[in-house]
């Protein structure tokens, strides 16, 4: 993790009146957060203007809403390897503008993250250039080949948070097991990208559209064998294991059965999944082109009331740069992914706004879990927890236009969309990495 | 030179990238347009000023003989100045894209673009960025609109009706774009559509497409008033949608036998090019119900049609 010592802002300072939501502490209501160089020292009602004490530097939050800084568990750059797609400070930028105050970074770089020395260049080349702070997973297994561990100790030491082979299943059962039960001797996560590779052939979700279209479909029976495949392995292993991103119903139901027996595993979902369904893809549209895909409206209600009981753990932007040159091409032959940095908060928020789920638990999946799961220290707005939140008005609408999107790619697929709810102002130690100017 | 230019409006659309965008209305024009094209053909001058001083151009990212030489023949019966352009695989290779191709030409200001690729959607894409008119002449599995018209005035000038007719679409549905193209076109005419294929050659979602949905081609036939045959894309084997060609003729190969089950004055099509003794028997594609070469003929005259009625709408109409 790196946040630079040179970005700490020094002296003490209060921001007043909010609306505080800190989910790791049960706290949302009407309050205060007071910092000093870089860390927190309270947050809750009790934080005055008083209590603040002389000399503080005092902000009226004006009632906004002030939560923990966003922690983004799965962002993709193309730093090294791809800089004219996505830099790890082209990344920060957009980050901040999102409300993201820790970017965790997939290995899927050139060269690949599957040394230590390349994960100690992440953290330098962030401490340098980045504006919020940058913690890489590491690749699981060497050059991302599915075949040779890492050195998954070594990488825990240079500062991994986790292994994984981002958007590359480890599909090779005898790999991935010996994996889980090493990766368990040194309580290191490991994070999966559940798609069976030999079943998730297609371009977009096997249904009755991509038949219209003449696309190749992908069943979403090729992510749930996965899961359940890999749940069985954490079963007899133990280790500690994250799907990554879900896009279905039934892994809905495979990941809350295997909570209810107890079992170390926990799931995110991108905000695409959550926000939008298969027939967004339209007239061929390759921005909607995701892996795994957008699934019908059924499963993405699944996915919303999974996030809303806490099945789905955490919420990712799944942010994946990508150029026209890998883009504008017919669907089938364009690159998955979308950017989505920028628009993670606010397009979250339409859960919040259209589908019923609690502000609380919706900055939970967006902070507090990810920071949990990955061992960080912010996620919260305690005492002695790094200064690292965001204040936002979630009433304000904008629209995402790429020319506004601070991404070096442009690939959102929120374009052209009306988003209700904005990010006002990102702090990052203590240091406000981002304000935007509320149109009068 | 019989016929001068036309301004009269036939169908909405700038571009004809598929049936599913057409109206039933559109579709019975341009079939009545493609009669009147087949007597001009059978004519010994064939000549037609509709689209002279026009540039056509065929743009081909996949091998095809009687598609391109058809378009070739329709643009030049119309007076059009037809450019023929294969663009081979290793064009692609080389890096340049589909809209790359399509700028260049586009700079070149064609009138119409012709194209064909092997990507469900590049006629879609392609529209969207040139400023000529885009007939989609197949695109990966998604549609082949002009098949499906030449098709249906096939079948219109046999059977002098469409609607009601029970057709039969048989084979490779999955990979086929000829077999969406035309469920959309006999649905929007009023026949009932059946498919007939093995499941593994079946799209996800196939019983929603109002259609009959039959993995036995005996019951597919029973009763059939027109048999369409689709090809086995041989060059698929090796995904093993199918066991073996010998397996495949057996249960889904349109034979003497099978065709008995249906009436008895049921029509044989195929789209061509054939797999003779994989998807059909030779004797029953040269045998009396066998309205494959017609289909050909057909084939001109509908694509005569389709670039008259798209002339009519571009900049310049049909006076110019």
């Amino acid at each position: 993790m790196m946040a630079p010592s040179a970005k700490h802002s020094s002296g003490r300072k209060a921001y007043l009146n909010a609306r505080l939501i800190d989910p790791a502490q049960g706290l949302d209501g009407k309050g205060g957060l007071l910092i000093e160089d870089g860390w927190i020292l309270a947050a809750g009602p009790k934080v005055t203007a008083q209590s603040a004490g002389a000399g503080t530097t005092i902000f009226d939050c004006k009632g906004q809403l002030l939560v923990p800084g966003l922690i983004d568990m799965r962002v993709f750059t193309g730093e090294p390897g791809n800089e004219y797609r996505e830099t790890l400070a082209t990344a920060s930028e957009a980050a901040a503008a999102g409300g993201i105050t820790t970017m965790i970074v997939m290995p899927n770089t050139n060269p690949v993250i599957d040394d230590a020395a390349i994960v100690d260049f992440i953290l330098r080349r962030a401490r340098d250039t980045a504006i919020v702070r940058v913690a890489p997973m590491a690749a699981l297994t060497k050059g991302l080949g599915g075949e040779f561990m890492t050195e998954i100790g070594t990488l825990q030491e240079a500062g991994a948070v986790a292994v994984t082979d981002g958007n590359k299943a480890v599909a090779n059962a005898r790999i991935f097991r010996r994996a889980l039960a090493y990766a368990k001797d040194f309580d290191m996560l490991v994070v999966q990208h559940a798609e069976e590779p030999t079943l998730a052939t297609g371009v977009m979700n096997a249904s009755e559209t991509a038949g219209r279209l003449g696309l190749a479909g992908t069943l979403a029976v090729s992510e749930v064998i996965m899961v359940e495949r890999d749940l069985r392995l954490v079963e007899s292993t133990g280790a500690r294991y994250h799907v990554a991103q879900i896009s279905c119903r039934q892994s809905v139901e495979v990941i809350r059965a295997a909570k209810a027996r107890g079992l170390p595993v926990t799931c995110g979902v991108s905000v695409n999944h959550l926000v939008l369904n298969e027939n967004d893809i339209g007239a061929y549209r390759t921005f909607f082109k995701l892996s795994p895909p957008l699934r019908s409206e059924d499963d993405r209600r699944a996915l919303v009331e999974g996030v809303q009981d806490g099945t789905i753990d955490v919420i990712v932007s799944s942010h994946d740069p990508q150029s026209a040159d890998t883009k504008r091409l017919p669907f089938a032959e364009a690159e998955f992914g979308a950017i989505g940095l920028e628009t993670l908060f606010s397009a979250s928020l339409s859960l919040h706004h259209n589908d019923g789920v609690p502000l609380p638990r919706l900055i939970d999946a967006l902070s507090a879990k990810p920071a949990q799961i990955l061992g960080l220290e912010a996620g919260r707005l305690a005492p002695g927890a790094p200064a690292d939140f965001t204040l936002a008005d979630i009433q304000h609408s904008w629209t995402v236009e790429d020319h506004i999107l601070r991404s070096r790619s442009k690939n959102s697929p929120f374009e052209h969309r009306t988003l209700e709810g904005r990010v006002l102002e990102t702090v990052v130690a203590g240091r406000t990495v981002y304000a935007y100017d509320l149109p009068r | 030179m019989t016929q001068a230019r036309n301004s009269k409006r036939l169908i909405e659309g700038q571009h004809l990238l598929g049936i599913e965008s057409l109206s039933a209305q559109e579709i019975v024009t341009l079939l009545d347009l493609g009669e009147r094209y087949v007597e001009v053909s059978r004519q010994i001058d064939k000549r037609q000023a509709v689209l002279s001083g026009r540039t056509q151009i065929n743009l081909f990212f996949e091998a095809s003989t009687r598609t391109q030489s058809s378009f070739e023949l329709a643009g030049k019966r119309l007076g059009a100045d037809v450019l023929n352009m294969a663009v081979s695989t290793s064009a692609i290779s080389k890096g340049e894209t589909v809209l790359d191709t399509a700028m260049t030409l586009n700079a070149m200001h064609p009138d119409i673009l012709v194209i064909r690729h092997p990507s469900s959607g590049a006629a879609e894409l392609l529209a969207q960025k040139v400023s000529c008119a885009v007939i989609n002449a197949g695109d990966g599995q998604h549609e082949h609109p002009t098949q499906a018209l030449l098709d249906a005035l096939t079948i219109r000038r046999r059977k002098n009706r469409i609607e009601g007719l029970v057709v039969a679409i048989c084979g490779d549905v999955l990979h086929s774009r000829v077999a969406r193209s035309n469920i959309h076109l006999l649905n929007k005419l009023g026949a009932r559509v059946r498919l007939v294929a093995p499941s593994t050659l079946l799209p996800t979602g196939a019983q929603n497409f109002g259609v009959e949905v039959h993995r036995n081609m005996r019951e597919g036939l029973d009763g059939a008033d027109v048999v369409m045959m689709l090809r086995l894309q041989l060059e698929r084997m090796s995904g093993a949608f199918v066991p073996s060609v010998r397996e495949y003729y057996r249960f889904y190969g349109l034979d003497e036998e099978k065709l008995k089950l249906a009436k008895p004055d049921a029509l044989v099509m195929h789209p061509g090019p054939m797999n003779r003794g994989v998807e059909i028997d030779s004797n029953v594609a040269d045998g009396v119900q066998s309205v494959i070469r017609e289909q050909v003929e057909m084939g001109v005259a509908v694509r005569m049609a389709v670039l008259d009625a798209l002339a009519r709408n571009l900049p310049g109409g049909g006076n110019a």
